[in-house]
């Protein structure tokens, strides 16, 4: 996993609530068997029109949001399925962060699991910086995840996240190494696990 | 005294091998599932890094998400679609993997069927790479649903790193009128709680509603437990669990039977336990339900009105919906049925639905999907001689597999066009694009399918 440490970027609005992930990335789009090449269908069924045409009203298409790096989303982003190919796709269109007032759980996790950063702010941060952005698309975003702050050109404010994930974020490390690292307790467990249930 | 606890706290507490100091604990998983769709890169990942799979022997796979429902014995035409099942079953073979795949006498919807094969049993932890796999937690298992990236991380280690979610529990008392079912209870509650009521949270349905309910009802409510944000839902584990488990292919045998029966006895949450949050329903509160929006929290008693008031979601699901506000559902003609889904495709929703259809006939505008959830359902309602009365009302059963509950394969729905259906999620385009999903029961579906359109069934039951 790349690692995270600070980001200087643009952002792009979607104010839309609840944001499911069949919407980020549509079943019919999870054919694949690697992590790579979802990006071109992010967002699919909102980014295109019925007839394949790109929709201009969505935010993504819009000139004046190309190359953000930082997707500010609606309350409730990501609830839905578990499937991680959202984050994937999210990851793979050039996202490195995501900015909601809250995140469904399995989303969270997905997403730290791939070196996205899923930032929770308060509902009124939100609102105020969804229409900043809607006012002024070039506006530059700082993130911080060592210090866990956000800084917009007019607002400032402290984010939280797990100790844990932040040294994984920071480090590039992943679950796997902690995991594989802990192989003894593991076994051991297992021993007297199996013993005592069935 | 010992601190009283509850049942995830026992499941849970009994699987923590150790935990990352200021961080999240290490839980040890007893059962892996897999399936076609969320495994291959999970795979890879471990193969990239050189890591072996840790204990094979504790997975079972299946295809379901993304197989064809009819024909299953020739080739599966679509090529991508083709390729994921070549890969799990050349994975599976690789690696010592159980798999139940395509045409299989075991193969079905991953949850179907592994409680009806008995690999979910009390007090064990269960995971797989689908969000409803809270399924299972009808068992008194500590079952939900992870990404791939941490399907990779139990294949390495038979572990996940987790911080230990909050508990809620939701009790419900009292006694279903006729015609209310299982998924009419679940409808309900998140129509009153909300979809994101349970985030961070696993959530325990206790009350004499669940405790009457059979094995497959509480396995509907649990699997929608992830519908109102919760990462699982649990019921204690009692004499029609233990009575669902005995027997079957994998339940421990006599002696082993008998001392893990005991175990779970010891299960269910101590009277004095306390929970981060409750709620209190009555069952007579509770009627068949529909959803008329686009998040299975937007539903309401079949022959109620739709709110006059919403938010920015509630209008934008009105104008996908193509409904009004204040308006009523019923009579509204419908054109698409499915029954199918890991929430309602077990014998029992379809012995629902035949004993409504029997002895009437399909609405000819009506296209209706019957997909049972494995080939164990398909065999019983052979054997139960439901497939003739479905077949004499005009139904055609297909086989078993995820279906139009999330249109992978060309079971689509078209767009523009409404679909009553019995699975869980109702989200834009989640049955094909531009589709109109309405979710309900299999009462209320067959009754659908049977009218052609939406009908009070309240008045004219007494199942
Ligand atoms: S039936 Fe639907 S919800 Fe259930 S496992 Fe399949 S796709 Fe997921």
């Amino acid at each position: 996993m790349e690692p995270f440490v600070t980001l200087k970027a643009r952002a792009v609005p979607l104010a839309t609530e609840n944001i499911d992930t069949d919407q980020i990335i549509p079943a019919r789009f999870l054919k694949a068997t690697s992590k790579k090449g979802f990006g071109k269908n992010v967002f699919r069924d909102w980014r295109f029109d019925k007839t394949g045409h790109l929709n201009y009203e969505f935010p993504l298409n819009q000139k004046k949001y190309e190359g953000a790096q930082i997707l500010v989303a609606g309350t409730n982003f990501g609830c839905g399925s578990s499937r991680e190919h959202a984050a994937w796709a999210l990851v793979d269109y050039g996202f490195k962060v995501v900015i909601s007032s809250f995140f469904a759980d399995i989303f969270k996790g997905n997403a730290l699991n791939n070196g996205l950063l899923p930032i929770t702010v308060d509902a009124s941060f939100l609102k105020q910086l969804l229409l900043e952005i809607q006012t002024t698309p070039q506006l530059q975003l700082e993130v911080d995840l060592e210090k866990q702050e956000l800084h917009t050109p007019t607002q400032k404010t402290s984010f939280a996240i797990d100790a844990y994930k932040k040294m994984c974020l920071l480090q590039g490390y992943d679950d796997i190494d902690y995991l594989l690292s802990q192989k003894e307790s593991i076994s051991a467990f297992e021993a007297q696990h199996t013993l005592s249930t069935l | 005294m010992k601190q009283p606890k509850t049942l995830f706290d026992k499941v849970w507490d009994a699987h923590v091998v150790t935990a990352v100091p200021d961080g999240p604990q290490v839980l040890y998983i007893d059962k892996h599932l897999i399936h076609e769709v969320t495994s291959p890169q999970a795979f890879n990942e471990l193969e990239k890094r050189g890591i072996p799979i840790a204990r094979p022997d504790q997975i079972v796979a299946t295809a379901d998400h993304n197989t064809p429902t009819l024909d299953q014995h020739l080739p599966v035409r679509d090529p991508l679609s083709r390729n994921q099942l070549t890969e799990l079953s050349k994975n599976c073979k690789k690696h010592g993997i159980t798999l139940y795949g395509l045409g299989h006498k075991y193969n079905g919807i991953v949850h179907v069927m592994a409680p009806e094969l008995g690999i979910t049993q009390p007090g064990m932890t269960l995971v797989c790479g689908d969000s409803h796999t809270s399924t299972h937690g009808a068992f008194g298992t500590i079952a939900f649903g992870i990404g791939t990236s941490q399907v990779a991380q139990v294949f390495a280690s038979q572990c996940l790193l987790l911080e230990k979610p909050k508990k809620m529990r939701i009790t419900v008392n009292g006694e279903l009128a006729a015609g209310v079912l299982p998924k009419d209870v679940i409808l309900y509650i998140i129509a009153k709680i909300g979809t994101n009521a349970g985030t961070g949270y696993f959530c325990e349905y206790a009350g004499s509603v669940f405790e009457n309910m059979s094995m497959e009802g509480r396995m509907t409510v649990c699997n929608m437990s992830i519908e109102m944000g919760a990462r699982g839902g649990m019921i204690a584990p009692d004499q029609t669990t233990f009575d669902y488990i005995k027997d079957r292919k994998f339940a421990p045998e006599g002696n082993a039977f008998a001392k893990a029966v005991s175990y779970w006895k010891t299960l269910p949450t101590d009277a004095e336990a306390v929970f981060d949050k409750e709620y209190h329903f009555a069952a007579e509160d509770i009627a068949p339900m529909i959803t008329y929006g686009t998040n299975p929290g937007m539903g309401i008693k079949i022959n109620d009105h739709i709110p006059v008031t919403g938010d920015m979601t509630f209008e934008k699901a009105l104008a996908y919906m193509n409904f009004s506000k204040g308006e009523r559902l019923l009579d509204t003609p419908i054109n698409y049925v499915f029954i199918g889904s890991c929430t309602n495709s077990r014998i029992e929703d379809f012995r629902v639905a035949a004993q409504y259809v029997k002895g009437k006939t399909k609405a000819a505008h009506v296209t209706a999907w019957l997909v049972p959830g494995s080939q164990q359902v398909v065999q019983q309602l052979e054997t139960e001689g439901l497939k003739e009365v479905f077949e004499e009302a005009g139904f055609v059963l297909r086989q078993p597999g995820c279906s139009a509950c999330l249109a992978m394969n060309d079971d689509k729905i078209p767009s523009g066009e409404y679909c009553v259906s019995t699975s869980n999620r109702n989200f834009e385009g989640r049955q094909g694009q531009g589709a109109k999903t309405i979710l309900a029961s299999p009462l209320v579906a067959a009754a659908t399918a049977i009218a052609g359109k939406i009908v009070d069934i309240t008045n004219t039951l007494t199942v």
